[in-house]
Parts: C-alpha cells; structure tokens; sequence
C-alpha cells in the first residue's frame, strides 16, 4: 500500500464518527430512492407484463343489451384490434356470517376456450363448467376475505331467483387489481364480489341469448383511443350505451396508475432532501479536515505531489465514505422496496412475485449520491489545493472579530461572556451559522414530512366520515323507484334517520371538455351526507342548476355561470343542459350535485329516487340489514364507514411501516447533521477552547461556549425547519394530487413537537458526544504547537 | 558577483520582490533581491524573523511565486514553469525541511520518507535515507511518539531520500535545543558534503554560519551582505 493511501485510512479512522454520521445519512437518503424506485419499477412491470400477457382491454363501454353481431362490427372500427362481448350483471348475494347483504358482479366468460381480451389468471380450482349450473369463479379478495375454498357455496338473487352458486375456482384479472365499486373512494373487499360465470349459464340466468351489454376492446399501438372510444358510443348508441371509457378511466388502472403516479413523486422528493443533506454534510465535513489539514496539504505540494494527486486523495477519502453509505444503502433500500412491494401487494394483487431490484435504479442511485457528494467536495478541494504552498504554510491570518450587531447596540452589557464569545462567533462567520442552522432545520423538516401522510390521512377520515358522510349504510335499489318507498323503510325497527337520493349516471359537457360521472340529486334536508367544503363550511345547493366538484370544474374548464350539456347514461338517454351556480371544494372525487326536485324536474320525471343513506340505532345494525335483505327493491347495502375502517386497519400498519422507514431515516440526519455541527465546531475551535482551559476555565464553562452556540443554533433551527416542513408538505400534496384524491395540508401539532424533540434530544446526544471531546482536550499540545 | 568560472549557478535571481496582503495588512518582505547559487555549495541565510529568508527560500523551491523579478534554475526561467512543471521540479530536484517539520501526523517515519521515495525518479530505500540520519531504530514510530529533533531528522530524511539537486532547510533546529540541533546540522553538512547537494539553510543564529561556503544576510527584505567564509567549521565544531 502507498504511504499517501495509508494516509487516507488514517485519517478516515480518525475522523470516523464523522464518517459513520455521513456514511449513515447517505444510505438513508439511497436507501429511500433505492426502495421508492426499485417498489415503483417492480409495480410498473408487474402491471405491464400482467396487462400484456392476460390482454388487458383498452377501451370499455357498458351497455342494455345488443345482439351478438353488434360485437362484430365493432371491430371494424378503425385502430381495433380484438373486441369482447360480455355479458355482466349485477346481483345480490348472501353470504354465511355476513348480516348485511353483499353484492356481486357476474362477469360471463367462454364456455370453451380463453376471451379474446381480459382473461383471467386462476389460482386454485378449475374453470367453470358451463354445462352445470351455478358454478363460478371468484376473484381472490372477496374469497381470501371469507375463506372460501373451491367447493364452497353462496347463495345470489339473480334476476329475481334466488340461486346458489358454487365457487370451483379462485382468480385474479387484470381488470381487478383492485376491487373498487363505481362511486366508492375505497376497496371493500367483504362485501363486493366478482365472480366469472359460463357464458351460457348467464345467457340463461338474465334472458340474454344471443346478445350482449359489455363491450371490451383492445386497440392497435398508434391507434386514436379518443376516436375509437366516439365510434363506440356511436355504435352502441342505439342499445342503450352508457358512455365508453378508455382505460384513465377505468377504476382499477386508474387507481394503481394514481398510487404509481405518487409512488414516482415520493421516489424523488424525500430522497433528494436526504441526498441533499448528505451532499452538504459531506461538504461541511470536508471543508474543515482540508483547513485542518492546510499545511499537509502544503507539504504533499513540496514534496512534488501535484494539485491532482492531492485531489485524487481527498476525493478518494470522501468516495470511500459515500462508497460505503452507498452499499449499506442499496442493501436497505432493497430490503425496503420488498418489504413496500409486499405491502402494496396487499392491496394490488397481481398473479407473479413481484418484487426485483433493477440494476439500473442501484446505479442511477449510487450516481447520484456519488456525484452529490462530489460536486459539494470538489470545490472544497480545488480551493484547497490552488493556494500556493508557502501560503498554506503559514497560519492563516487571525479572523477578524468584530463587535456584534447586539454589542454595538449596547445590550452586550446584559450578557455575560460565553455568550458573548458565542454571539461574536455566530456574526464573523454567518454563513457558517446559516449552514449549519439550515442543516439542522432540514433534519427537522424531514421529520414533519414524514409524519405528513398519517396527519392527512387522518384528517381526512374524520372530515369524510365524521362530518361529511355522516350515514351508516346507503341503500341502493335496482332501479328508481317512487319516492314514498322510503315512507315505508322509515318504519323499518333500528332505522333513526334517512335520507333518500337520486343518482344517474351522465357525461357532462362543456365545449370540447366531457367526463362521465355521477349526477347525485339530494334532498333539502341534508344531515347524513353533507355536501361540505374543504374549510367544512356547508355548500348551499340552490333549488335549481348544478354544483360541480372544484376537480370536475377543473377537468371541464369551466367556471360558475357557465351552462353544461347533461348526457344522462341510462333509460330514455335524455340529453339537458343546465347552468352550474356553484362548486364543492372537496377532497375526493368528481361528482355532480343537484337539488333531487331540480333533477327530477330536468329529466322530467316523477319525484323518484335511488336510494337512501341510513343511520342504524346503535345494536340494531342486524335486524335492519337481515330487515333490508329481505326487501325486494334492494339491490345492495354498503357500509362504507365500517369497510374504511376495515381498509384503514390494514393501511395503518402499512402506514406505519412507512412512517418508520422515513421518521428513523429522518432521526439518523437530524442526528448526522448536529452530531457532525458539533464535531467541526469543536476541531475548528479546539485551540481556542484548550487555551479556555488552561488560563482557567473548567470544562463546564468552555462546553458552554461550544454548545451554546449548538443549542442556539438549533433553537434557531427549529422555527426554520417547521416553515421548511410545512412547504415541503404543501409541495408533494400539491404533488400527489390526483383525480380521485386532493391531499389536504395537515399537520398536527404532534407533528411539529415530535420534530421538534427529535432534534433537541439529536442536540443533547451529540453534545454528549462532543462534550467527551471537550474533557479530552489536550492543553500541553496546544501551547507546544504553533500558532 | 564574482564566481570560480567553472561552478555553474544553480540558481540566479534577479530583482525579486514579494508583497503579501494579510488580511488587511500589506506586507512587503522582499524588496530586490539579486542572489546566485552554485553546485555543490553550502549557504546561510541569515536574518532577523521578517527580514525575507523565508520567502526567498519558499521562492526558490518553487514554493511561492515572486511579485515581480525573475528566477531561473538551471538557466530555466522559473515563472515560465506551468503548475505542472513546477510540480515535477519540486518532485525532483528539491527536497524541503521545514521549522515545524510538517510530517504526516497519520503516517510513521517510514511511511512518512516513502510518501517521498513513492513519487521520485531514482530514491534510496526508506530505510536508507533514515539510517543516513540516525533513526534506522524508530522507523515505525508516528510523529506524534517522537522528539522534535527525532521529527526534524525524519524530514530531512524525507528531504534527503529523493536524492535532490538542492536541499532547502527553512530554520531547521529553530524548534530544537541545542544538542539536537547540531544533530540535525551534523545531518544536513553530511548531505552536503557526501552527496555534494546544494544546500541553503535559513536562520536567524549567527553560529551556524560558520558552517556555510558563504553567508548572505537579509534585512527588511533587502541582500545586506554577502560573505565567503575563510574556513568552513563541520557542524560538530560550531562554537555556540
């Protein structure tokens, strides 16, 4: 080994508290982009390879019914490329243990062979036999949810009949990878089941022989999906069409495609704060050893060594840091992007093992740390090494005090002298002071960005269910039905309070805007669902014209005063226009409200409704439910409340695994970053301190200089980090907006403390640490040494 | 100056002057500095701290750059030299000892002589160079489990060890008592006279001029006088 590597690692075991805080906050900052990264390109390919190999449709529209050879023209559209005619429908179910009553979509598969598109991928079990009846397959949720087994029986009101039907197998299919209901924010895995059904035992079961009510399309790469998607409805028009979509706009692509889309944003935000801390740290850190190692550097120079060689030295030193911070943080990175991909796996469900670290995201990660840390060391170097030798040599010229801002003030006569040495300190070098103040306060604000999501999501349960969505259960029917049936549910025992609403389903237009969506018509009275602002303000619903969702306004462009085309989606497809007098600031969705007379009005029907929100007396939840089953209008019941909280228990473990992930990685910099303040504070100023010491001043009183300057710091800190914080939080919410979600800006003031004392006690233990530093100070040296 | 016609000039300067700015403070510690050097002699720079010794030698070893003047080494004009060059020329043809050593506080005496045997053309051993000076014993030892004179030889092993042309000792034994101090003079006159190595070496004691082929003494940055000794004394001999 050469005598100047020698030197190198010597000097980095000397300098290896140090080393270990840089190292550490460079894995942590790999390891978040590793793990973001290599989680985001495991569930990208998993879902391309899964949508390519089982044909995932692109284009998809719903339909009354058509005849067979309907299907066939559609592929005579230009850019298409296979067509799926389907058969589903909607039923409900009974399921063993399940008081309330539970819906199903049947979906009709082939009775020989594979579907041209959306072939599903079975699990156990076989594949239905379309010569026996009542034998389906189930998607995996809702079997995995009821333990159910092939061989297992429910029961299904199926076009009016009750029937059972036996699960043989149990699947998985592209268009499911997630199990979410129109209208629904949230899976709800208990109570909504997909099962496949021969085509031909459909045909029997709803009378459809010989025609279809779903059309699935794939069309060809390069092809107009906006063109396709308008010859469809045009096609479809005369059967009862409602409305094709492509797949932005299917539920289950675009749900994984919003979580993708926000998985990317939190593979690049948080990692580039970390990254950027460890960048400065490694900056600060090296700074200090080459001023204190000026005049090895000028003795390297006269031995011959040249500018390069020396550079190529101290660069290696640092590479060596980043390098080992870089393996530690590939391994825990990939130990992090498993253990989320398991996690997403839980609620996105794919056939294949998901999880594979990209060789391509360990480079691009370490790249980027290496380059970080060397664009922060290099300028520290070149500085280094420019000066000439014989300059180097000498000591540099003393630092010129001055007396403070305060002291010129005349309020210096207040403060004793440790504070004054520190105040005197801060103001001849402030940009230190704001450096190390900045580093501090982004290690604070890690910390809030990392509490972050849990605040939102809290908030936002509490303002969806506590204040907004206020019923127990809502009621769906099979189709409108008067409005006095609700007269007779009122009567129903445990029922306290209802609600009835009319919902239709509608393409609304505005010039060259549409979206399909939900026309909701609620009643005057409107306490179980509220039609609340973000601030929870109650949105006035005028007694004629249309309420859009802020998002939906955005969608279409429009503003209040504008008149939209309404395309009702169902029975006599009305077309209507209406002025929109109003928008709803709220957090999900992109509904359409109207006052229920004004809707009825504008569809010209007789007052009818939907369906009906619900609040059950407290015990009673049973005996309404097996109430409610029992009534024939009925088609389902949701509990949306209680199957949120059965999705926010497992959310919040994940959740918390996340939370983990970031809140330790953040105490590690917040820790790095005071500990390495602490140490450069007491190598730059050991001299000085030792001096302290040797006219007289105990140790207590020279930690105080040093650490008071620390402990001022970061009081200084603290406030900045919170202001940091909370624009980074405003930043990736504004960020992870999608068109389901609007995160909102919350944050606790649990958040803000935590931070808060995560740093302080951060502080606390490196002053520990340096305040062993301290006692060991070596007064003889110092005086032996020059000055 | 007069010289014997056939010892070549190491070095001729002419007309250097040097200004620092410290801070807010110029100064100005050369101020014309004529001077020449020859082959295989021993010279003493004397002078009272401040009087421009250092800069001058700093100068010389391509350690420093002049604020106006010219250097030439060897008939190479020194301020012609491209960083590189200057580099190779201290890689080289120099060897420094310096008044505070300025060993690697991370490295042994060995390692310490190596880092310069590792970058030089034709170096001796180490371990050569060290035994050269007396410390073939403590060649594991750091810096900091050293005397200064034990350090100070170290450096002038470390000097010595890449066989330069030139040696340039900037005060020398200025940290050492006396008994070390002749130790590493004894070192140095052995380089001179053995390798016949032009060697200057700065002070501020007279004594140790006597040692010197010739004598310049600075003052304010300016050639005061330049004297040839008679006899020259071995470092043993110097009367202190």
């Amino acid at each position: 080994m050469r005598a100047l590597e020698r030197k190198m690692i010597r000097d980095l075991l000397h300098m290896k508290g140090q080393a270990v805080a840089i190292a550490s906050v460079i894995a942590c900052g790999l390891a978040v982009f590793v793990g973001a990264q290599s989680t985001l390109w495991s569930l990208k390919s998993a879902r391309d390879a899964y949508y390519e190999r089982n044909r995932f449709s692109h284009v998809f529209s719903s339909l009354k019914r058509a005849p067979n050879p309907v299907a066939e023209r559609a592929l005579e559209i230009p850019g298409v490329r296979r067509v799926d005619d389907r058969i589903v429908k909607g039923v409900t179910l009974d399921v063993p243990g399940l008081t309330e009553p539970a819906t199903a979509k049947l979906i009709s598969y082939p009775d020989r062979g594979e579907p041209t598109l959306n072939e599903i991928h079975l699990l156990v079990g076989r594949h239905a036999d379309p010569l026996r009846t009542g034998e389906v397959v189930a998607e995996e949720a809702f079997a995995t949810e009821h333990g159910f087994r092939p061989g297992d029986t429910v029961d299904a009101v199926m076009n009016g009949r009750l029937q059972t039907l036996t699960i043989v197998g149990i699947c998985l299919s592209p268009e499911y990878i997630t199990t979410i209901q129109g209208g629904s924010l949230w899976p709800d895995d208990r109570r909504f089941a997909i099962f496949w059904m021969p085509r031909r035992q459909m045909e029997a079961a709803f009378e459809m022989e010989g025609a279809f009510n779903d059309l699935a399309l794939s069309i060809v790469p390069g092809a107009n999906e906006a063109e396709v998607v308008r010859r469809v409805d045009r096609l479809l028009a005369p059967y009862g069409g409602l409305g094709a979509i492509g797949r932005d706009l299917h539920l289950s692509h675009r749900f994984v495609s919003d979580e993708l889309k926000q998985l990317q944003t939190m593979s690049v935000i948080p990692p580039s704060i970390f990254l950027g801390v460890a960048a400065f740290l490694l900056n600060v850190a090296l700074r200090r050893l080459l001023t204190l190692q000026r005049e090895q550097i000028a003795a390297l120079k006269a031995f011959g060594y040249s500018s390069r060689e020396i550079s190529v030295h101290y660069v290696s030193l640092v590479g060596l840091i980043i390098a080992a911070g870089s393996l530690v943080g590939c391994l825990l990175g990939t130990w992090m992007g498993r253990s989320m991909t398991e996690m997403y796996a839980e609620f996105y469900r794919f056939p294949t093992t998901l999880f594979h670290v990209d060789y391509r995201v360990l480079f691009a990660g370490c790249a980027l740390t290496f380059s970080a840390g060397c664009i922060g060391v290099l300028a520290a170097v070149r500085s280094a090494v420019r000066i000439q030798p014989a300059e180097a040599m000498r000591p540099e010229p003393p630092p010129n005090y001055e007396p403070s801002l305060i002291e010129r003030l005349g309020w210096h006569r207040i403060l004793p002298q440790a504070p004054r040495m520190i105040l005197r300190e801060l103001t001849r070098r402030p940009a230190k002071a704001i450096m190390t103040t900045l580093g501090i306060a982004f290690a604070c604000a890690i910390l809030i960005v990392g509490n972050f999501g849990k605040d939102a999501v809290d908030f936002l349960i509490d303002f969806q269910f506590g204040l907004q969505e206020r019923q127990d259960a809502s009621i769906s029917f099979y189709e409108a039905v008067p409005a006095r049936a609700i007269s007779s549910m009122r009567h129903i025992e445990g029922i306290e309070a209802i609600e009835s609403f009319r919902a239709v389903p509608a393409r609304i237009r505005f010039s060259q805007f549409s979206r399909q969506t939900s026309l909701q018509g609620l009643g005057p009275k409107r306490e179980l669902f509220r039609l609340l602002n973000t601030d929870g303000e109650e949105v006035d619903l005028p007694p004629d014209g249309l309420v859009l969702s802020a998002a939906l306004a955005r969608i279409l462009h429009l503003e209040v005063g504008d008149r939209v085309r309404i395309e009702v989606l169902e029975g006599e497809r009305v077309v209507r226009e209406a002025p929109v007098v109003g928008l709803v600031d709220d957090f999900a969705g992109t509904s359409a409200y109207m006052d229920i007379r004004a809707l009825n009005r504008l569809l010209r029907e007789p007052p009818v409704i939907s369906g009906a929100w619900i609040s059950i007396r407290e015990g009673a939840e049973e005996s309404v439910f097996r109430e409610l089953k029992e009534t024939p209008v009925v088609a389902g019941v949701t509990l949306q409340r209680i199957a949120v909280e059965g999705f926010m228990d497992s959310f919040a473990e994940n959740l918390l695994r996340m939370r983990l992930f970031n809140v330790t990685f953040a105490c590690v910099i917040a820790i790095g970053v005071v500990y390495n303040s602490a140490r450069v504070a007491l190598s730059e100023r050991g001299r000085e301190l030792a001096t302290l010491r040797v006219i007289g001043f105990t140790r207590g009183e020279v930690s105080t200089i040093l650490l008071g300057e620390l402990a001022f710091l970061t009081a200084l800190a603290i406030p900045a980090g919170f202001a940091i914080g909370y624009g980074l939080c405003r930043f990736i919410s504004t960020a992870l907006e999608t068109e389901l979600y609007r995160i909102p800006l919350v944050l606790n003031p649990p958040t803000f403390a935590f931070a808060a004392l995560v740093v302080v006690g951060a502080t606390i233990l490196s002053s520990l640490l340096v305040r062993r530093g301290i006692d060991h100070l070596d007064m003889v040296a110092v005086l032996k040494s020059r000055e | 100056m007069d010289s014997p016609p056939e010892i070549q000039a190491v070095y001729e300067a002419h007309d250097l002057t040097k200004v620092y700015h410290m801070g807010e403070v110029s100064v100005h510690a050369l101020r014309g500095v004529d001077i020449h050097l020859y082959e295989k002699e021993l010279i003493v720079l004397l002078g009272h701290s401040g009087s421009g010794k250092s800069t001058l030698l700093n100068i010389l070893g391509g350690l420093d750059i002049p604020s106006s003047g010219e250097v030439f080494y060897r008939g190479n004009r020194m301020s012609d030299f491209s960083e590189s060059e200057l580099t190779r020329y201290r890689r080289e043809h120099v060897g420094f000892v310096f008044q505070f050593y300025n060993l690697i506080p991370s490295l042994t005496a060995r390692e310490n002589v190596a880092l310069v045997t590792e970058i030089a053309n034709d170096p001796m051993k180490p371990e050569d160079a060290l035994a050269l000076v007396d410390l073939d014993e403590r060649m594991d030892h750091f810096p900091s489990q050293m005397s200064g004179g034990e350090q100070q030889r170290v450096a002038i092993a470390r000097a010595i060890a890449k066989q330069p042309d030139v040696l340039l000792c900037d005060e020398p034994t200025g940290a050492l008592d006396l008994e070390t101090g002749i130790m590493v003079l004894e070192a140095i006159d052995n380089v001179n006279r053995e390798l016949g190595t032009t060697t200057a070496v700065i002070t501020h004691n007279s004594v140790i001029s006597d040692m010197a082929h010739r004598v310049i003494r600075l003052r304010d940055g300016q050639i005061e006088s330049i004297v040839e000794n008679e006899e020259v004394k071995p470092a043993d001999q110097l009367n202190w």
